[in-house]
């Protein structure tokens, strides 16, 4: 909400400056966002009034001007502005008047003297128009000071209100909050009834009591719908952000900012018969009075007249029964539309509106008498006309309660943290008219019609507090009970492994969890993704069931910035649907930890000779952010990657990810360069560590043994390793691959395989007898379980 | 001079002469060897008396330790100046970059949230976690915002297609609750239940995209529940955490009543800093308040029995006004020239 702080002084007037009257509202909970002077920093400049105008003798488009601006004698003052004519009144800068960005002196333009500057609004930081001199009224006195004149000593402020604050959305509420903060008087517009002085009347029915328990009528009759809307009126709803548009309507808009009411002012002539407060009914529709068609739903609160649907009750009127500039006799309507009747609908419609910002939030439903005579009085004083009687359905049964809530202080007091006495609190709670009665150790408070926000024992914490002040609630030293915090040393601490990850050179990234469908598809091969029903753009409409694709994203990013070598990771969570998904239902969303690396293995560097990082570069990584947990690795196909070069990854057992090379048709449709290479692996795996377990070492001599096995290609090391493994005798103590070589004196379609073995007891020195039974025992498996031989 | 001292000084020469240690071996034969002259000097010795013998005897032998002494001296003189020229040969232009990987680093945010987590684990906070596609009754009915509920359109939702139940969560407040009913499952039998402390971290989604606003960004949930926590409890915590954080106790902070309706007292947190390009301007960074009762009881906890705190705020806020960052899109954008400034 936004208002003239004149205005708001007109109701209330504390002896503070305009910065210290927002902070104090600020500080209550009605936060200022900003604060605008109205006009520019000037002085000395006054209403003029052209006399004549000539043109210059040496400038086409130059005038010079003979201006009464109440001096002795009339000056004369060279514009350049087209729309300058001599009967006119515009702001005249005097000699040493002090504009924004300049000062004014006596001058010749074009040889001709200049005793001053007539104006354009821009000039004086009024608005942006600058086309011609800013026009002022015909009646405003020459020589008046402009500042005075137009009311621009006068800041506006922006304030955002809070949605339970709704008791703020009008002046008179702020001006009521402001004066309970300062202690001063609150003076309030005059809201005596108008005298009807004809008897037309038009009859009302409440048809739907719940969502509309009060609603207020009058005709007015003989209304001069083209009147001119007051100045002052005008001005205090520009400074509100409302463009004045008829008196009628400007005056409807007028209460509603002034006491926090909306009215509607209907044409009596284009009504018929009864007006009801009624649900919408099927089939029915309304053509609103910003030109919109809709077609109602169900459950819309509408107001109707006998014949048809005249507007949406609390949102907006319809164009059909509105008024307009030929408008004789208006009906004015001022009514209390439930919260619950008018909250969401407007949203659900597409739009929205000042009345419905109001009612959704809670409009004083003790207003509606008050404020059809206040907009009434108006009318009248504007327009002119005669008033009909208000006629008043009601369904007193419907209307809000405002029963006592029960404050127990030694709660208060509690939650609150202070020592803050019954006395002290009662007193609090009366300066914004809340009534306090005691009653034994508690106090039962009632709050007044326009509080919809205090309805249990902690709404009147808060508004002791805020009331206190919070900035004087002490902030002690918390104290708590003493309890040291679990730390199995079965988990890796995840910022620990991410600063591993790092540390081999991966820089965290963070890509959004939301991703082109494209990619869903390519990269994880998923045509069911998971649909946003309102993305923010299309490139990110699904949600993204690996992090893969967001890396590639990355990578393509920096090619296109001119950095082709990229190593990164993400942690976070991927989703998918899944019936079986937990916490929530359908859905699963496992945190993943995901690398990429393309290009160099490293930076470029004269140590290194240059080489583009491959699959065994980020399974050592891999390898190694797990150890001295081992994985173990199965050729398996991903969609994203090289069908020859992925692998599924599992650990214990269990698959917990895959690894490969990204897919040669990705590379080629992404642009990526070289080939990346990816991983991503489930967090809940990398975070899993075994405690160790101790075994005894040995202190006797070691055997070695190295054995060369001539294979067919198409043997995995991985499943030959872990036979000779299983087939061992008790006196191997472990077999490592330490060559794989292909090349001068193998088959081309073989490759050789050399294991070193180590025996060793932890009792007794071997025989050479059962160390060549052992190797034995490896060759023959090998033999019979991969066709291997001893390579010559 | 006699023919011994003749002998050793020209060894001494010829050692010198000697480049290399061959030359000197050669050298060396010509003195001590079989038919080298001290020898054929002890070979003399059997035609003299005893006497004279023994005199003669000690006379070779001293001149044999002094060629011996000069031989030794020699060797060493070339093996120091081969090792020398080795080592000269050797030397390294050791101004040469280290070979070998390089380093990575975390992102901005997760220093920022790494921080946040040490400085709430030092006073006894755990860390918890929640699903970041939500039921719609626990970001919204449980956190006491009904539907229709005007504050509702302060978060701008994303919802999924095909499911009305569920959404992307706007905050990590729903968590809250999730930790509650958890600590009543474990602790609830007890007589004292165990005070709830416990921050969640995690990304939070809006549908919103500018400068200062993106459509995914981080949350960090803080919540205490016990017996006797307050309000000046909240602020306490608080302002301890940013003045840690910011490592300055030249920080101002302020709490500005506000409205959320899962918290009552309802605060927003404003920071301002008193030096720098930033003094004295009011900073939003965080909303807290007093849980409410209907949350509360949302979580299986009694209101009259507990009462506790909760904060939400915005690592990537903190991380921008710690770092001097401007924009918060340069987060999600993956540049390796910007990520990389924080290792």
């Amino acid at each position: 909400m936004q208002f003239s702080e004149q205005w708001l002084r007109h109701f209330v007037d504390p002896k503070i400056d305009s910065e210290a009257l927002g902070q104090l509202m600020t500080m209550a909970g009605l936060e200022v966002e900003e604060m605008n002077p109205v006009g520019g920093v000037f002085h000395s400049v006054v209403v003029g009034k052209i006399l004549s105008t000539e043109k210059h003798p040496d400038a086409d488009r130059l005038k010079v001007c003979q201006v009464d601006a109440g001096q002795e004698a009339p000056l004369q003052i060279v514009c350049g502005a087209p729309n300058a004519e001599a009967g006119m009144k515009v702001p005249c800068a005097l000699v040493g008047a002090s504009l924004p960005g300049f000062e004014i002196k006596k001058a010749k333009l074009r040889g001709v003297a200049s005793h001053g500057m007539l104006c354009s609004a821009r000039e004086l930081g009024i608005s942006d128009e600058h086309g011609g001199l800013y026009p002022l009224p015909d009646d405003a006195p020459v020589g008046t000071d402009v500042r005075q004149l137009l009311g621009l000593d006068d800041t506006v402020y922006v304030i955002k209100l809070t949605p339970n604050r709704a008791d703020c959305l009008s002046l008179t509420g702020v001006a009521r909050e402001v004066a309970a903060l300062t202690d001063m008087p609150l003076t309030m517009p005059d809201l005596n009834p108008v005298a009807p002085s004809i008897d037309d009347r038009r009859p009302i029915a409440l048809d739907a009591p719940a969502a509309c328990p009060r609603f207020c009528g009058r005709i007015i009759r003989g209304v001069d719908a083209r009147a001119a809307t007051p100045e002052w009126m005008v001005r205090r709803l520009e400074r509100s952000g409302i463009r004045a548009i008829s008196a009628l309507v400007d005056i409807t808009n007028y209460v509603m900012l002034e006491l926090g009411q909306p009215l509607h002012a209907y044409d009596n002539d284009r009504l018929d018969g009864t007006v009801r407060a009624r649900m919408a009914q099927p089939g029915e529709k309304l053509l609103l009075l910003n030109e919109q068609d809709i077609d109602l739903a169900d459950g819309t609160l509408v107001i109707a007249d006998e014949t048809r649907v005249l507007g949406m009750a609390g949102i907006m009127g319809g164009e059909e029964s509105g008024i307009s500039l030929d408008t004789r006799d208006v009906f004015l309507e001022a009514a209390y539309f439930a919260p619950d009747a008018v909250a969401g609908r407007a949203r659900e419609y597409g739009f929205g509106s000042d009345a419905s910002h109001r009612f959704e939030r809670g409009v004083d439903f003790a207003l509606s008498p008050v404020a059809i005579e206040r907009a009434s009085a108006l009318i009248l004083e504007i327009c002119g006309g005669q008033a009909g009687p208000v006629v008043q359905a009601e369904a007193a049964d419907h209307l809000p309660s405002r029963p006592a809530v029960t404050l127990r202080p030694a709660r208060a007091r509690r939650v609150m943290g202070i020592d803050l006495s019954d006395d002290e609190m009662a007193s609090l709670l009366g300066r914004v008219h809340l009534d306090v009665v005691r009653d034994g150790d508690v106090l039962r408070v009632t709050p007044p019609s326009y509080r919809f926000d205090i309805e249990i024992e902690e709404d009147l914490v808060e508004e002791l507090t805020r009331l206190y002040g919070y900035d004087n609630i002490p902030a002690p030293a918390p104290q708590g009970h003493l309890a040291m915090l679990d730390r199995p040393e079965s988990r890796r601490d995840a910022w620990q492994v991410k600063r591993l990850i790092a540390d081999r050179d991966y820089q965290e990234v963070v890509t959004y969890s939301f991703i082109e469908e494209a990619w869903e598809k390519d990269f994880c091969g998923n045509a069911d993704p998971i649909r946003l029903a309102n993305p923010i753009a299309s490139q990110m409409n699904v949600m993204r069931s690996s992090l893969i694709p967001g890396l590639i994203g990355v990578l393509q990013t920096n090619r296109k910035r001119q950095n082709p070598r990229v190593r990164v990771f993400e942690t976070g969570r991927c989703f998918r649907k899944a019936a079986d998904g937990t916490p929530v239902a359908g859905y699963d969303q496992p945190v993943r930890v995901g690398l990429l690396a393309s290009a160099g293995v490293a930076a470029e560097q004269w140590g290194v000779a240059h080489r583009n990082v491959d699959f065994y570069d980020i399974k050592g990584d891999l390898e190694a952010l797990f150890l001295p947990k081992v994985l173990a690795f199965e050729a398996a196909e991903h969609p994203a990657l090289h069908p020859g070069r992925s692998a599924r990854v599992l650990c214990d057992g269990q698959p917990i990810g895959y690894l490969g090379e990204i897919h040669p048709k990705w590379v080629q449709k992404y642009d990526l360069g070289t080939a990346p290479v990816v991983c991503e692996v489930d967090i809940q795996a990398l975070l899993a560590a075994d405690l160790p377990v101790y075994s005894p070492i040995s202190r006797l001599p070691a055997v070695v043994r190295d054995m060369a096995l001539v294979v067919e290609h198409s043997v995995a090391a991985a499943a030959m390793l872990a036979a000779l493994k299983a087939v061992a005798p008790a006196i191997v103590r472990d077999i490592q691959l330490f060559d794989v070589y292909q090349g001068k004196g193998v088959d081309p379609d073989k490759k050789s395989l050399a294991f070193r073995v180590l025996m060793q007891d932890t009792q007794r020195t071997l025989e050479d007898a059962e160390v060549e039974a052992a190797v034995a025992t490896l060759v023959g498996c090998a033999a019979t379980r991969f066709n291997a031989a001893l390579r010559a | 001079m006699n023919e011994l001292d003749t002998l050793v000084a020209q060894a001494r020469t010829d050692f010198d002469n000697a480049g290399d240690a061959t030359q000197l071996d050669v050298a060396k034969s010509r003195y001590l060897g079989k038919g080298g002259a001290i020898t054929q000097q002890m070979k003399t010795l059997g035609q003299l008396d005893p006497d004279a013998r023994r005199a003669a005897g000690a006379r070779i032998n001293a001149a044999k330790d002094q060629i011996e002494t000069a031989l030794e001296a020699r060797r060493e003189a070339i093996r120091d100046a081969a090792l020398a020229v080795q080592l000269s040969a050797e030397a390294l232009d050791v101004t040469l970059p280290g070979r070998g990987l390089g380093k990575g680093g975390l992102h901005p945010v997760s220093r920022t949230l790494e921080r946040i987590e040490a400085l709430f684990r030092s006073i006894g906070f755990e860390v918890a976690d929640g699903p970041e596609i939500e039921t719609d009754f626990l970001n919204f009915t449980a956190l006491n915002t009904p539907e229709n509920h005007p504050a509702r359109s302060m978060h701008d939702t994303f919802y999924l297609e095909g499911a009305d139940d569920v959404l992307l969560r706007t905050h990590t407040s729903p968590v809250q609750v999730r930790t509650m009913l958890d600590h009543v499952a474990r602790f609830g039998e007890r007589e004292h239940m165990p005070e709830i402390r416990v921050i969640i971290p995690g990304r939070v989604y809006r549908v919103d995209s500018d400068a200062t606003h993106s459509p995914m960004f981080h949350q960090v949930e803080g919540l205490w529940v016990g017996e006797n926590i307050s309000f000046a409890d909240l602020k306490g915590v608080i302002a301890d955490f940013l003045r840690k954080f910011f490592e300055t106790d030249e920080l101002q902070v302020r709490f500005r009543p506000s409205f959320f309706p899962f918290t009552e007292p309802s605060a927003e947190i404003d920071v301002a800093f008193m030096h720098g390009e930033m003094k004295g301007r009011w900073l939003e960074i965080a909303g807290c308040g007093m849980v409410h009762p209907n949350v509360l009881r949302h979580g299986g906890i009694d209101p009259e029995r507990y009462t506790g705190f909760a904060f939400g705020m915005g690592p990537d806020r903190l991380t921008m006004l710690r770092y001097g960052i401007n924009d918060l899109r340069l987060f999600f954008e993956g540049d390796l020239r910007f990520l990389g400034q924080f290792r």
